[in-house]
Formats: structure tokens, C-alpha cells, sequence
């Protein structure tokens, strides 16, 4: 195969530009190197891409997609920031039998932070001591500590608002005030008060103040269809154009790589990858490499780069890449609350998602589950969309004046409540290569392994449980049901669908064990960093995005030290 | 319930309430119901000659149109599915989607098929009271439990009341009907207002 080499050797390739790429590409390109970014997908176009503020009524669709697919799919409704889904068409994955997992890719500059929910938490100290604390698992080879400043850099840089709590499971950050709190916000609470359960202002990548030239929320509610204003952080409007301001940093889009091209010293070199506008096989040479595709593609990335000096793939002597793969543990459930069918119409929307929600409160106690979760929540009246009155129709059913009526009565009386906790990385939860199926690049794909273990199941039923009874205590009822046994025990997701896979090239101090340092830097190529949730030790129950940003920060200071210091 | 009545006139009545002037003495329900009748026969004679369906044959089409504004009816405030485009919207995710045009094609043919083996007619055709009676048997999954025969109606009903729903619920009538309010540019959120104490 002839591959089209570019004379020119960059200090460093940088492959994905979401959370992970965006903050390495900031932090590089102005620290003085010569940065190129390889991003599978296009270029983006907020003012065309972004469908802010467009009613369902201006769409043939209304947003359901075409041919529906947005109701299967959320990638696929028209209103969701591009470009992204469960299923990208060319590019299939594989799951082993009696498997199930889901794997969202969004192949697109910015990544899925365009369209995020940007709930931006920190892990909190003991995250970082889970094997100290509990026994289970490993710690991580560095402590709250040694990321905090970089937690506070990112938080200064990217705006998040919230309120200084003090609850040990949720550190504060450097925070922006919150918006006021909606009826649902207010009605959650007030349960919480009475049960006991801390309920607090969110914390999320929003703006409500001026920010580095960026303007405060208008409170539309509309975060996940990408921001115009570039109100919310996305790596496509906050990260990205700082690197462009330098002159150092240049974006290659439609850049699929394929593989990482080491030299006879076992340096990483340069990136080999499919232009996909013209099919045809490119390479871009690098003193440094950058891997930030998401976690589980950075994974197939490094072990689909297998060369004489690296056969089980690069960086990849410990054998654990692919392996510890984690996703969030979710279980969701609904409540009608009477008393919000007697609120006067008025302006819901606030800013995208929740404006409260709960931290890990029973962190003070002994569970009968290891780790902990939070709760988000949401509802009320927002704005009329496709899908809204199916479970409103589900259970009343009929039809005529008495269901069209109906749907007034009972329109934005529900909240929903999803709770996101901690999963333990056990041995059968894993990526690897199919030994039999490529793409369409001829990139040979991943097939995942996954099963939830028996903590995961307990604490998905205490979310159940603690979701009936908020719904409860504000009078309401609780509408979810859910099997105690079956493929999902109260309720608990498929595994990758929250989107917060992780793990799968972790960190860790001894090279047997893990992939990389500390600093995200792989053991075996001094050269290479793998910077996005694919380093993780624990999926905390946190969402990932803000320590994403954080860890790769921290690994771009790193690696700008060592190549000023000519040690990569 | 009279029957040599305008639509305007039920509708009015519907305006004004029952007790205040009317000389119709019904009840919104039955008025609403009246009124879509009308609606459904109007449309059902006149059909609109400016959309052309992209996947329903012109029977199945008018046949559509019948079930979605019986399903979301008119009423004094607003129009009903058909005002609101609901049988264009489907029409137009039904010519994309091969299994949506085998519950909803299939689904108004497994209708004709049923209403021809009860009362010799395809359903635009039977009597209103005849129309309820069919619907009322797959609106409800119990029905199905009862008699199994059913369950392909019942499914084909439950999928068309929720398209139905969206078509309705998401243009201009819709959102106005439910009285949304947002959607627009704030400098700050006002919050909720003084909640009811629970």
C-alpha cells in the first residue's frame, strides 16, 4: 500500500479532539510546540451544526430523525449536537456471545463535549485510595492532591457554577454562582430534607458570569444541541480556538488513524491514518504522540499498532490494555408529582439539565454496596418534543378529547432521576481485537466483554429504592418498575450507556500492571501519552469530563517539560 | 344528542361553556366529540388535495387521517391532529422507515380486515358507533390479554396514539395547547414560582 508521507515533523500529534485532545492541544500549542491534530470526523460549524433555539415544528421531522431514528437512538435525533451514535455506519463493533455492551462514537471536532450534559464534578480524595479504603481494586498512583491545582485550572478556564459545599465525597471547585432553582429542583429538595439526603446547587461546565470573552448562559435549556454562544464549555469553542490563535497548531479532519508508527528505537514516530475524503492512506511524523480518541478507541488504536518491537500491540507489554473496562452504573426512574400539575405556565427552561442535584450522601456510613453514587434529576416543563407523552400514554392509553387533555394536565408534572454510580472493574468486562472483522478503513474493529458484578446490582437497587422514596415524600408516585433478576436488575443500563467507559489503558506505578505513569505517559514509549478516560485506575461516580480535563492538562505541562528538556 | 347542527355552533358552545347562553345543552366531551365527527366526515369528504402521501395508498391515507384526529380530536381552544399535520408527519417517517409501514400500513390493513368481518365494511365506512366499537376494543392492552386475536391491533393503535401525540404536540397548536413558555433568551432565570407547600 503507498502511504503519502508529509516532509514535515511536528513536536507532537495529538489524535482526538474532544475533552482529552481539546485540553492537550490548549496547553501544547501554547507552550510553544508545533502541534498537528488528527480528528476522524469533520470540521464543525456552530452557527449551521448547532439547532439552538429551532422549534420541532421547523424541522419534516420535528426531530424524531429521519425515518424515526431519533427515537431509538439519541445520536440520531435532529435536535442533539452533532455527531454522534450508537451505531456509526462503515464502523461496527463486535460484542462477545452473552455480552452486551453500547459504544457511543462521535466522530466530530470537539467530540461528544459538544454535546455533553457538563456536569463537571471531581473525584473526591478517597477515589483515589479505593484499595486503602475498601480493599477492592487499586488505588490510583496519584492522589486528589497531585490533580487539584490542575481541577482549579480547569475550572478557571472553562467556568463551572456551583456552590462551596464541603461534602467530602464532592470536593468544591473554583465556582461561577448557580442559577435559581426550578420547581423540580425545589420539590427534590424538599425530599431530601426530609429523608436526610443532601441535595445541592450542580455543578456544571456553564457560564453565568462573562468568561474569556464568552457570554453568560441565556437559559434556554438547550445545552445538549451545542451552545452558539459558547456558554457551556465544549472542546470545539473552548479548547480548540486558543490552539488555532497560536499559529502552531494545525487540525487534519476526516483523519481516520489506523496505526501508531514506532522507529527502530521504539519511539513513537508518527501516525498513519485514512483520509476519508479520499480513502487514501496518509502519514504525519511526530517527535510526540498524543492519544485522546475516547477510551475504549485510543485502546484499539494502540493494539492494532503491533510491530516487531511491540506484538501484543504498543505500550502494551502488561498485556492490561483493553482490560478493567468500566461504565457508569444507571438506573433511571420517573415520578408523577401532583403538585407541579398546578403550577402556573411559566419559563422552566433554566440552563441545560439539572440546577440541583445529589452528591454521595451515605459516605459516612457502612452500605451494603462498596463505593457510592450521585443523583440527577430533571422534568418539568420543558419544551413539547417528540416522545414526551409515551409513558403518559403507555399507562392511560384510550384515545379522544380525554387523552388530548391528558397530555395538557399532565405535561411537565413528572421529574426523572438517574442515578450514576461507581462500577468495579472485574476480570470479564474487557476490549480486545476481533480476530475476524474490520471496518470499512480495513481498521480491524474491538469486540467487548462485559458483566456487571453483584456490588453494581445492590447499588442499583438502592437507587431504586431512593428514587421511590424522594418521589414519595413530595406526595408523588413512583412509576418505574423494574425486575429483581433478568439481564436488567433494577433497572441497571446496558454497560456503556452512559457513555462513561473507561479504564481500558490504565495508570498505575508498576509497569507489570498498568500502561502508563502517573502523567499518562505509557511505560514502554517514553513518547507516547494516552490522555483521555482510557488512563483511569476507578470510575469514580463521577461524570469523567472534568477529570479528563484535568489529567490531560496535567499530562501536556508534563510533556512540555520534557521536550523543553529534550527528554522525549 | 342533536344532529342538524354546525360545527361552528358546537364549537362556539364549547367557547362559552355549557351554562352560560347555549342553547346546546351538551357537555364539552360529548360537544368534542361532535365536533371531531364533523371534523373526521368534512376531511373524509374533502380530502386536502395539496399533500400528497409519500407511502399510504389514498384509502389507507384518508384512513390515517380518520384514526389521528379521533385519537387527538378538536376542541373549542385549538385544532386537532390533522390541523396540527399529524398525518403528513407520519406519512413522511412511515416512507422511511420499512418497519414503521408494516405496524402502520399493515396495521390500517389488519383494521379494514377486522371492521370487514364484523360489519362487511372497511372502516371509513362504517357508522361512528361502529368506528368506537373497534376502537375501543385495541385501545386498551387488556383487551388483548382477553382475546389474543386482538394483540396485532392493539400494538398498531398503541403505536399510532404516540406518533399521533407527537405530531400533534410539537408544532405551533401544540406547544401553544400546552401552554409552553420558553425557548428564548434571558439575561437572568427567574426561578420557580411560590410552590404550593405539599
Amino acid at each position: 500500500m503507498e502511504i503519502i508521507r508529509t516532509g514535515k515533523v511536528y513536536d507532537v500529534c495529538i489524535i482526538g479532539s474532544g475533552a482529552a485532545g481539546g485540553a492537550a492541544a490548549k496547553v501544547l500549542s501554547e507552550g510553544g510546540l508545533n502541534v498537528v491534530m488528527l480528528e476522524a470526523g469533520p470540521m464543525l460549524h456552530p452557527d449551521t451544526d448547532y439547532k439552538e433555539h429551532v422549534w420541532p415544528y421547523q424541522l419534516a421531522h420535528r426531530g424524531a430523525g429521519i425515518g424515526g431514528a431519533g427515537y431509538k437512538d439519541f445520536g440520531r435525533t435532529e435536535f442533539m449536537a452533532p455527531n454522534g451514535s450508537w451505531t456509526i455506519e462503515g464502523e461496527p463493533y463486535t460484542k462477545a456471545p452473552g455480552s452486551k455492551f453500547m459504544w457511543f462514537r462521535s466522530r466530530i471536532v470537539g467530540g461528544r463535549t459538544n454535546h455533553w450534559g457538563r456536569i463537571a464534578l471531581r473525584f473526591a480524595e478517597v477515589d483515589f485510595r479505593v484499595r486503602s479504603h475498601d480493599g477492592r481494586g487499586d488505588d490510583w498512583p496519584i492522589t486528589y492532591q497531585d490533580l487539584e491545582p490542575y481541577y482549579d485550572k480547569v475550572d478557571r478556564y472553562i467556568g463551572v457554577f456551583g456552590t462551596k459545599e464541603g461534602i467530602p465525597s464532592a470536593p468544591d471547585g473554583i465556582f461561577q454562582p448557580p442559577p435559581k432553582p426550578r420547581c423540580t429542583d425545589l420539590l427534590v429538595k424538599r425530599a431530601c430534607d426530609k429523608l436526610g439526603i443532601i441535595c445541592v446547587p450542580s455543578r456544571k461546565a456553564i457560564i453565568t458570569q462573562p468568561l474569556n470573552g464568552r457570554p453568560p448562559c441565556h437559559y434556554c435549556d438547550q445545552c445538549g444541541r451545542g451552545c452558539k454562544t459558547a456558554s457551556n464549555f465544549s472542546s470545539s469553542q473552548v479548547m480548540i480556538p486558543p490552539a488555532q490563535a497560536t499559529g502552531r497548531f494545525t487540525l487534519i479532519t476526516g483523519a481516520m488513524a489506523r496505526e501508531i508508527v514506532v522507529n527502530d528505537q521504539g519511539k513513537a514516530a508518527g501516525v498513519n491514518y485514512i483520509d476519508k475524503a479520499t480513502r487514501t492512506d496518509q502519514q504525519v511524523r511526530a517527535k510526540a504522540v498524543v492519544v485522546a480518541g475516547s477510551s475504549c478507541e485510543s485502546a484499539r488504536l494502540l493494539l492494532n499498532s503491533k510491530s516487531r518491537l511491540f506484538p501484543q500491540g504498543l505500550a502494551n507489554s502488561s498485556g492490561v490494555v483493553g482490560r478493567y473496562l468500566m461504565d457508569s452504573v444507571g438506573s433511571n426512574g420517573s415520578g408523577y408529582i401532583p403538585v407541579l400539575e398546578k403550577m402556573p405556565p411559566h419559563n422552566h427552561d433554566g440552563s441545560g439539565g439539572m440546577h440541583m442535584y445529589i452528591p454521595w450522601w451515605k459516605f459516612d456510613r457502612k452500605n451494603e454496596f462498596l463505593r457510592g453514587y450521585h443523583i440527577e434529576f430533571g422534568g418539568g416543563r420543558h419544551m413539547p418534543g417528540v416522545g414526551m407523552f409515551n409513558g403518559v400514554n403507555h399507562k392511560y392509553e384510550g384515545y379522544g378529547l380525554e387523552l388530548k387533555q391528558r397530555c395538557k394536565q399532565k405535561y411537565g408534572a413528572f421529574i426523572h432521576l438517574a442515578g450514576r454510580g461507581e462500577m468495579i472493574s472485574n476480570p470479564n468486562s474487557y476490549c480486545e481485537i476481533d480476530p475476524s472483522a474490520v471496518d470499512e478503513w480495513g481498521i480491524p474493529v474491538l469486540r467487548f466483554h462485559f458483566e456487571w458484578g453483584e456490588n453494581e446490582i445492590k447499588m442499583a437497587r438502592d437507587m431504586q429504592e431512593t428514587f421511590r422514596a424522594i418521589v414519595e415524600s413530595v406526595g408523588g408516585t413512583y412509576l418505574t418498575e423494574t425486575q429483581t433478576t433478568g439481564d436488567f436488575p433494577y433497572g441497571i443500563r446496558t454497560g456503556g450507556e452512559i457513555i462513561h467507559e473507561s479504564g481500558v489503558v490504565r495508570m498505575g506505578n508498576d509497569p507489570q500492571t498498568s500502561a502508563l505513569n502517573s502523567f499518562c505517559q505509557a511505560h514502554d514509549v517514553k513518547n507516547l501519552f494516552v490522555t483521555d478516560a482510557a488512563c483511569f485506575v476507578t470510575d469514580p461516580d463521577k461524570n469523567p469530563t472534568l477529570s479528563i480535563l484535568a489529567l490531560s492538562w496535567r499530562a501536556s505541562e508534563y510533556l512540555l517539560d520534557e521536550a523543553k528538556k529534550g527528554n522525549v | 344528542m342533536p344532529t342538524n347542527i354546525s360545527r361552528r355552533d358546537v364549537l362556539k358552545n364549547l367557547a362559552m361553556g355549557v351554562t352560560v347562553g347555549s342553547s346546546l345543552r351538551l357537555i364539552p366531551l360529548q360537544a368534542a366529540e361532535l365536533a371531531h365527527r364533523m371534523v373526521s366526515e368534512e376531511r373524509a369528504q374533502s380530502p386536502d388535495g395539496a399533500y400528497k402521501p409519500k407511502f399510504f395508498t389514498p384509502h389507507a391515507y384518508q384512513t390515517l387521517r380518520s384514526l389521528c384526529q379521533t385519537i387527538i380530536p378538536p376542541d373549542s381552544e385549538t385544532g386537532g391532529a390533522i390541523e396540527a399535520g399529524a398525518p403528513e408527519f407520519i406519512d413522511l417517517l412511515t416512507s422511511e422507515n420499512e418497519d414503521y409501514q408494516l405496524t402502520l400500513g399493515g396495521g390500517i390493513a389488519w383494521l379494514d380486515s377486522l371492521c370487514s368481518d364484523r360489519y362487511g365494511k372497511v372502516y371509513l365506512d362504517c357508522s361512528a358507533a361502529d368506528q368506537k366499537a373497534v376502537l375501543d376494543l385495541i385501545a386498551y392492552r387488556d383487551n388483548a390479554r382477553k382475546d389474543p386475536a386482538l394483540g396485532q391491533g392493539v400494538n398498531f393503535f398503541a403505536s399510532l396514539r404516540d406518533f399521533t401525540t407527537d405530531g400533534f404536540v410539537t408544532p405551533e397548536i401544540g406547544i401553544k395547547y400546552l401552554q409552553y413558555i420558553g425557548n428564548t433568551y434571558l439575561a437572568e432565570f427567574p426561578g420557580c414560582p411560590p410552590l404550593p407547600e405539599s
